[in-house]
C-alpha cells in the first residue's frame, strides 16, 4: 500500500477545503471498499479525508414529504429506520440484502453510492482494465464475464455496478446532494452515474473534488407497496447476478404507478423506463408483466457466459410484480 | 506540503487506553495482533470477507481488517480478550463451549464478537434480509435459525460448525431474552446506538 496523509474533518467547509486542494485526496467513509482496494494497490490516495464526523448522519423528513439521507448515514441505520420501512421498504431490504452486519455497521450511504466494481480483472494488477488503467483493454469480454453487463455496455467495458441500495434509489428516483468549494450542487440519479462509452473509468457526473453530503428520496407513495429481490450464487453475503427493485399500485386491476430498477445487469443501476411505460395504465397480470421485462431487456447484448442473465430478469420482474400484484389484490 | 504519513494515537481498547504511533497503513487488526499483543482476534482472509477478525467498535460489530487504526481513535473498541467478566465467561461463550459452536476454534473469536451484536441488533428490532416483512409495523422476526443463520453470514467457519454455531446463538439470545425479561440486563457489552433508526433520528440533521 502506498503511504498517504490523513486528515479528520468536522465540519463540510473543512472537507471541500481539503478535498479540493488535493486531487490525490479521497474521502474515507466505512472504508469497506476504499481500504480494501488501496491494499490492492487499485487505488493509490495521497491522502485520506475521514468523513465519519461530518454532522451528515441524519435521516429526516423533506418539507415535501420525502426523506433526506445525509451522507455519513451507515448502512445498518439507513436500513433500521422506520421511516424508510414504512415509506420505502425496497430501499431497506436492498440494503439489508448487501454485504454482511460488520459491512453494513461500517459501510455509508455516500461511500455505497462510490464504490467500484467486483470484476476480477479491475483489482488484478497483472490485467489489463479499461477502468483501472485507460486504454488497456478489457480483459472480460473475451475472459471471465458469467457476472457481467447485459445492458449498456462498450466494447471498452462490460462490469456491473455492485450496489443493491442504488439500484432502489434508481427505481425512486432519488437526488444525489454534493458539496464543493464553490458551493452546493445536486444530480439526479439518472444522471449521477455516466453511461460507460469509451470512458469506463469516469463512473460519476460528480465534479473534482465534490464531497457527497446526502441524498433525497421525493415524496413517492407507490413507494410504500415496493420490494427488492436478489438472485446470488448462495443464499446470503455475495454480490447479485441480478436484482430488481419494484413499486407497484394496482386500482382495479389496472396498473396505476409503477417503478422498476434492475441490478448487476449494467455499469449503474438499470431504471426499467420502458417496461414502466409499458406496464402503466394497463392490465396487472402475468402476460403484461412478461412483456414489460421484454420491452425493457429487447436491447440487451449478451456475451457468451452471461446470457443467461436475460430470461433470469425476465423471471425475476415478472416474480416480483406478480408477488406486490398479489399482495395488492388481497 | 509534505504531508505526514503517520500519527500518534491513543486507541480505547476494552476499557483501557493504549498511546502507539502507527503508521497510517496500520489496520486495527494489525495493531492489536502486532503492536498491542491482543491475539485472540484472528486475521483470516484480510479482505472483509471472512469475519475472523470482528470487533465492536462503539458497541457495533465491524471488521478490524478494513479498519484503518487512525480512524478508530477516539472509539470504544471491544476485542474477544475484554468479552468475559474476569473468569466468568459471558453467555455467548459460554453457548458456543457448551454447543460445540467450533471444530478448529480459529473463527470462534470473530464469531462470538458477532453473536454479541447479533442478539443486541435483535432485541433492537433490526430487520434483516430473512425478514419477510421489513416495515415496522410488522414487527421483528423471532430469532429462528433462519435469521441466525443470514444475519451470521458475514462469519464463514471453513470446518463447517455451521449447525452448532446456530444453535450457540439461539441458545445466547434465549439466555439474554431471560435476562431482560428479569431486568437484570446483559452481561458486560455496552451496545449503544442499538435502538432501531437511533444515529437517524428524524429531524436531528446539522447540515444544510
Amino acid at each position: 500500500m502506498k503511504e498517504f496523509g490523513y486528515q479528520r474533518v468536522f465540519d463540510v467547509p473543512g472537507a471541500v477545503a481539503l478535498l479540493g486542494a488535493d486531487p490525490e485526496a479521497r474521502c474515507l467513509g466505512g472504508g469497506t471498499n476504499l481500504v480494501d482496494l488501496m491494499k490492492a494497490g487499485v487505488e493509490r490516495p495521497g491522502l485520506l479525508v475521514d468523513v465519519r464526523e461530518l454532522p451528515l448522519d441524519g435521516i429526516e423528513f423533506t418539507k415535501g414529504g420525502g426523506l433526506r439521507i445525509g451522507a455519513t448515514v451507515t448502512n445498518s441505520d439507513l436500513a433500521a429506520h422506520p421511516e424508510v420501512r414504512r415509506h420505502y421498504p425496497a430501499l431497506a431490504q436492498a440494503v439489508l440484502a448487501g454485504a454482511s452486519g460488520q459491512l453494513r455497521n461500517m459501510a455509508t450511504v455516500g461511500g455505497n453510492l462510490l464504490q467500484r466494481t467486483r470484476c476480477g480483472y479491475f483489482t488484478d494488477l497483472a490485467r489489463p482494465c479499461n477502468k483501472r488503467t485507460p486504454g488497456s483493454g478489457c480483459s472480460a469480454i473475451e475472459g471471465e464475464h458469467h457476472n457481467h453487463a447485459i445492458l449498456g455496455a462498450s466494447s471498452h467495458c462490460v462490469a456491473v455496478h455492485p450496489s443493491d441500495m442504488a439500484v432502489a434509489l434508481a427505481a425512486f428516483d432519488a437526488v444525489v446532494h454534493y458539496e464543493t468549494a464553490d458551493g452546493p450542487g445536486e444530480l439526479p440519479f439518472a444522471e449521477f452515474y455516466l453511461p460507460v462509452g469509451d470512458t469506463p473509468h469516469r463512473e460519476t457526473a460528480l465534479p473534482s473534488g465534490a464531497l457527497i453530503t446526502g441524498i433525497t428520496l421525493p415524496p413517492l407513495p407507490v413507494a410504500a407497496t415496493s420490494r427488492y429481490r436478489k438472485v446470488r450464487e448462495r443464499a446470503s453475503y455475495a454480490f447479485a447476478i441480478g436484482s430488481v427493485a419494484a413499486a407497484l399500485d394496482v386500482r382495479d386491476g389496472i396498473v396505476n404507478d409503477v417503478r422498476l430498477a434492475l441490478g448487476a445487469v449494467a455499469s449503474r443501476p438499470w431504471r426499467a423506463l420502458a417496461a414502466e411505460r409499458v406496464l402503466t395504465g394497463g392490465p396487472a397480470g402475468a402476460e403484461a408483466f412478461a412483456a414489460a421485462a421484454d420491452a425493457e431487456l429487447a436491447a440487451a447484448e449478451v456475451l457468451p457466459h452471461n446470457g443467461y442473465k436475460v430470461t433470469l430478469m425476465r423471471n425475476l420482474v415478472v416474480a416480483l410484480l406478480t408477488e406486490l400484484a398479489e399482495e395488492a389484490a388481497r | 506540503m509534505a504531508l505526514s504519513t503517520s500519527s500518534a494515537i491513543t486507541l480505547n481498547i476494552n476499557g483501557e487506553k493504549h498511546a502507539l504511533p502507527v503508521d497510517h497503513r496500520t489496520t486495527l487488526l494489525d495493531a492489536l495482533r502486532e503492536r498491542l499483543d491482543l491475539t485472540g482476534t484472528k486475521k483470516g482472509c484480510d479482505q472483509g470477507q471472512c469475519g475472523a477478525c470482528t470487533v465492536l467498535i462503539d458497541g457495533r460489530r465491524a471488521v478490524s481488517c478494513l479498519q484503518l487504526a487512525v480512524a478508530a481513535e477516539g472509539r470504544e473498541i471491544t476485542t474477544i480478550e475484554g468479552v468475559a467478566d474476569g473468569e466468568t465467561l459471558h453467555p455467548v461463550q459460554q453457548a458456543f463451549l457448551d454447543l460445540d459452536g467450533y471444530q478448529c476454534g480459529y473463527c470462534t473469536p470473530g464469531q462470538i464478537c458477532s453473536a454479541l451484536a447479533v442478539i443486541e441488533e435483535h432485541a433492537a428490532g433490526w430487520p434483516s434480509a430473512a425478514s419477510a416483512d421489513v416495515r415496522p409495523e410488522a414487527g421483528v422476526p423471532p430469532l429462528t435459525p433462519e435469521e441466525i443463520r443470514e444475519r451470521m453470514s458475514g462469519n464463514l467457519c471453513r470446518c463447517g460448525a455451521y449447525v452448532s454455531i446456530v444453535e450457540a446463538v439461539a441458545r445466547a439470545a434465549a439466555v439474554h431474552e431471560a435476562g431482560s425479561a428479569q431486568g437484570i440486563g446483559t452481561q458486560g457489552i455496552e451496545t449503544p446506538g442499538l435502538e432501531a433508526g437511533a444515529a437517524g433520528s428524524v429531524g436531528t440533521e446539522g447540515a444544510a
